[in-house]
């Protein structure tokens, strides 16, 4: 006989992995990806492809010199990339991008361990230090389509939180408005969502959540709902990094305590903070609370506790 | 309460092969450790002649059950056999003259009461044929007065992939099913059975119905396609939607759980008096061209097994039983045992590698006792034993699901059983 091969059972495995999972993601982004390049044109893809670019770049040097194993080709390092540079302005210079990218993928994800065992979400903390750093590039928004105006025309102009005026429910549901490159299209994010969920790459009750009790606070407060919801980095958020698997809880129960809480923290940052937009912070709070939420709602085994207490269980 | 279950492919091909008989190994290595509990010691020495049928190795302990001669011959010598489990077991080797000339001594037994009854079932070596091993005769040792059982749960779920031999005994030997059921309800005073049955098996749930027609006391309860519904507790819950207690015995909650294949011997048994000496398995695997169900006696080697598998290339994957639960081999000496259900061949295998875990609580989504294996693994790499304890890693049954759908391909259940260890130790 020839070698053998020795191992634990299960002898069988599903064809599913790390990379194809990661893969959907990507292909899940690639709608919103076309709209930012329609609506805020080339320099969309620029941004992106340099963002991705750095993050893999970054991953693979990062393993290098740790003389760890390799895992640019899990993908998880170019999903951070497209989510990163969905989340910052089409404006930004370049070498900030980089800079995003070195603190995602070095400082949080690679310096806590790697996928998986970085506890915040690293396009999440890579935006949240580049607002801090470079707050005055990172808040400069421009008209949608600029590219095509004559110059006087593409002046930076407010985002619709931050608008006097808000636009109307079209514009802001086709992403026609300003704003971070791919947050704009809520068109394009929810066809990346079903997309998720038929992939079932997601479940649907962290976004559930997160935009229900958002829209419910919203509505009590007297506030627009539509707008709010079609505004800003919710549906990014909600749909793409409330729903990271290493930074969010484990169980259905926990993913729904996840988003109500981040639903809650977005609208008091939205209602009565000074920034206008709370999705970030929201997500990052969350993350850190994901080790509590976890431990409240581990799953009560089947047949856990004595059968003195409790006695036959009939049909 | 809905269980987590997985849903696995099913490759059954074998399903519609009836049973052929292989022509008699040479020798035949018959291990003394056939079920759980003391190991045999054996009756035979070197130079003895045996005829088939006849008791070659019992125990006096409660926990065991003895092993008889599977073919007439000479016996060779005793050797040490690595069982599944992972233990060395001692076995008697016998060299087969192809007689087969059958004891003189087997009788059916005489059966008039539960004591008789339990005798004889411990005198024809029987142990659950489903996988576990399990000493018949012990699970059916329960006091009726301190914990009345009323159903009988017969498990014909048959939920690996691969594997058609509980299939197969339907199909064959319905007959034998429903006399064993009517043995075990009239001795052990049950007034209900219930038979589950995959759904995706019709023929089998109209052979069992037609057979039990005129017995409203036992029914056929067809099951969703789920995997593990073969494991007892699931299949209790399954059926009745009784909670058996991690402290507790199926008879706790009024439940008794023999496999399909089980109740057909014990009626044979009660028949013939032939005690259990050969076995059905089903040969398949992913390089095979044609799956086959086959009898062999116990004690045939894997090597002879291989020789009439019909395999396209040479395989670098041995596993005898399911591809869940089953266990790797690799010795062409390794003996078929009382729960070997399968042979399966698996060739151009790539090596599976870990990656690291992605928390996607996937795994958690299939444990069907709802633990949490993605904390129990970490809780096991920090040799955290009060987590551990606390996590209930005690329950888990290895039946595989939640490696089965890892994404990073760990190997979830092994390290389970090693926290489970862990916590003993």
């Amino acid at each position: 006989m020839n070698k053998l091969i020795v191992e634990p059972p299960p002898h069988i495995r599903t064809s599913n992995s790390t990379g194809r999972i990661m893969l959907h993601v990507i292909i899940a982004l690639i709608p919103a990806f076309a709209a930012s390049v329609i609506i805020f044109g080339i320099r969309a893809a620029v941004v992106t492809v340099t963002c991705v670019a750095s993050c893999v770049f970054f991953e693979y040097f990062f393993r290098k010199i740790t003389k760890k194993e390799q895992t640019v080709s899990d993908l998880s390092a170019a999903v951070t990339g497209i989510l990163l540079a969905f989340n910052l302005p089409v404006t930004l210079p370049l070498y900030m991008v980089i800079i995003g990218a070195f603190v995602a993928i070095v400082v949080v994800k690679q310096m806590f361990g790697g996928i998986g065992q970085n506890f915040a979400n690293p396009a999440i903390v890579a935006r949240i230090v580049l607002m801090m750093s470079f707050t005055p590039q990172m808040s400069s928004w421009v008209k949608p389509f600029y590219y095509k105006m004559s110059v006087p025309d593409a002046v930076t102009t407010a985002s619709p939180l931050g608008a006097e005026v808000p636009p109307g429910y079209a514009d802001l549901f086709l992403g026609i408005n300003a704003g971070s490159l791919g947050e704009t299209c809520a068109l394009a994010l929810l066809i990346g969502f079903v997309y998720l969920l038929a992939a079932r790459v997601i479940r649907p009750v962290t976004p559930v959540a997160f935009v229900g009790v958002f829209a419910a606070a919203t509505f009590f407060a007297g506030g627009d709902v539509l707008t709010g919801i079609l505004s800003g980095g919710l549906l990014l958020g909600a749909i793409f990094m409330a729903t990271d698997y290493a930074t969010t809880p484990l169980t259905p129960l926990g993913k729904i305590i996840f988003g109500a809480g981040c639903g809650v923290i977005t609208f008091a940052i939205r209602q009565f903070g000074t920034m206008p937009e709370g999705v970030a912070f929201s997500i990052l709070i969350m993350n850190i609370l994901t080790p509590y939420i976890d431990k409240l709602t581990r799953p009560t085994p089947f047949g856990a506790g004595t059968g003195k207490q409790s006695g036959k269980e009939m049909p | 309460m809905i269980l987590n279950t997985v849903r696995l492919p099913h490759f059954d091909a074998s399903a519609d092969k009836k049973t052929v008989k292989l022509p008699l190994p040479k020798k035949v290595i018959i291990s003394l450790s056939q079920s759980i509990g003391a190991s045999c010691e054996p009756l035979v020495k070197k130079g003895d002649a045996v005829l088939t049928g006849q008791l070659i190795g019992d125990s006096d302990a409660f926990v065991s059950v003895p092993v008889h001669a599977s073919v007439s011959g000479t016996v060779t010598g005793e050797t040490e056999i690595l069982s599944v489990n992972g233990r060395l077991s001692r076995a008697v080797v016998i060299h087969t003259d192809s007689l087969q000339k059958i004891c003189e001594d087997l009788k059916p037994p005489v059966i008039n009461n539960k004591e008789s009854f339990l005798k004889a079932i411990r005198g024809s070596g029987s142990v659950g044929l489903g996988g576990a091993g399990f000493p018949t005769h012990v699970k059916l040792s329960f006091d009726s007065k301190k914990t009345p059982v009323d159903s009988l749960i017969i498990n014909g779920a048959e939920c690996e992939p691969y594997i058609t031999s509980d299939y197969r005994e339907i199909i064959e030997n319905s007959q034998n099913i429903a006399n064993g059921i009517k043995l075990v309800m009239k001795y052990l005073e049950i007034p209900t059975a219930i038979i589950g049955i995959e759904r995706d098996k019709p023929l089998a749930i109209e052979r069992m119905r037609e057979i039990v027609a005129n017995n409203p006391e036992i029914n056929v309860k067809p099951l969703s396609l789920r995997y593990p519904q073969g494991a007892e507790k699931i299949l209790i819950y399954k059926t009745t939607g009784r909670t058996v207690r991690e402290d507790e015995r199926p008879y706790s909650a009024g439940c008794l759980v023999l496999n399909i294949s089980t109740v057909a011997f014990i009626a044979e048994y009660v028949k013939t008096g032939i005690p259990m000496i050969k076995r059905r398995l089903t040969i398949d695997g992913d390089i095979v061209n044609k799956a086959v169900n086959v009898s062999v006696p116990i004690g045939t080697t894997l090597s002879e097994l291989l020789q009439s598998a019909d395999a396209r290339i040479i395989p670098d994957r041995v596993i005898f039983g399911g591809p869940m639960m089953g266990s790797c081999v690799y010795d062409p000496d390794t003996p078929v045992g009382k729960t070997t259900s399968a042979l399966l061949l698996f060739g151009n295998s790539k090596l599976k590698k870990e990656s690291a875990c992605i928390r996607c609580g996937k795994c958690i989504g299939s444990c069907s006792m709802n633990l949490s294996p993605v904390e129990i693994n970490k809780a096991y790499d920090a040799s955290n034993k009060p987590l551990l304890k606390k996590l209930r890693v005690g329950l888990c049954m290895n039946c595989g699901s939640c490696s089965y759908v890892c994404p990073a391909k760990r190997n979830i259940s092994e390290k389970n059983q090693l926290a489970k260890q862990l916590i003993k130790g």
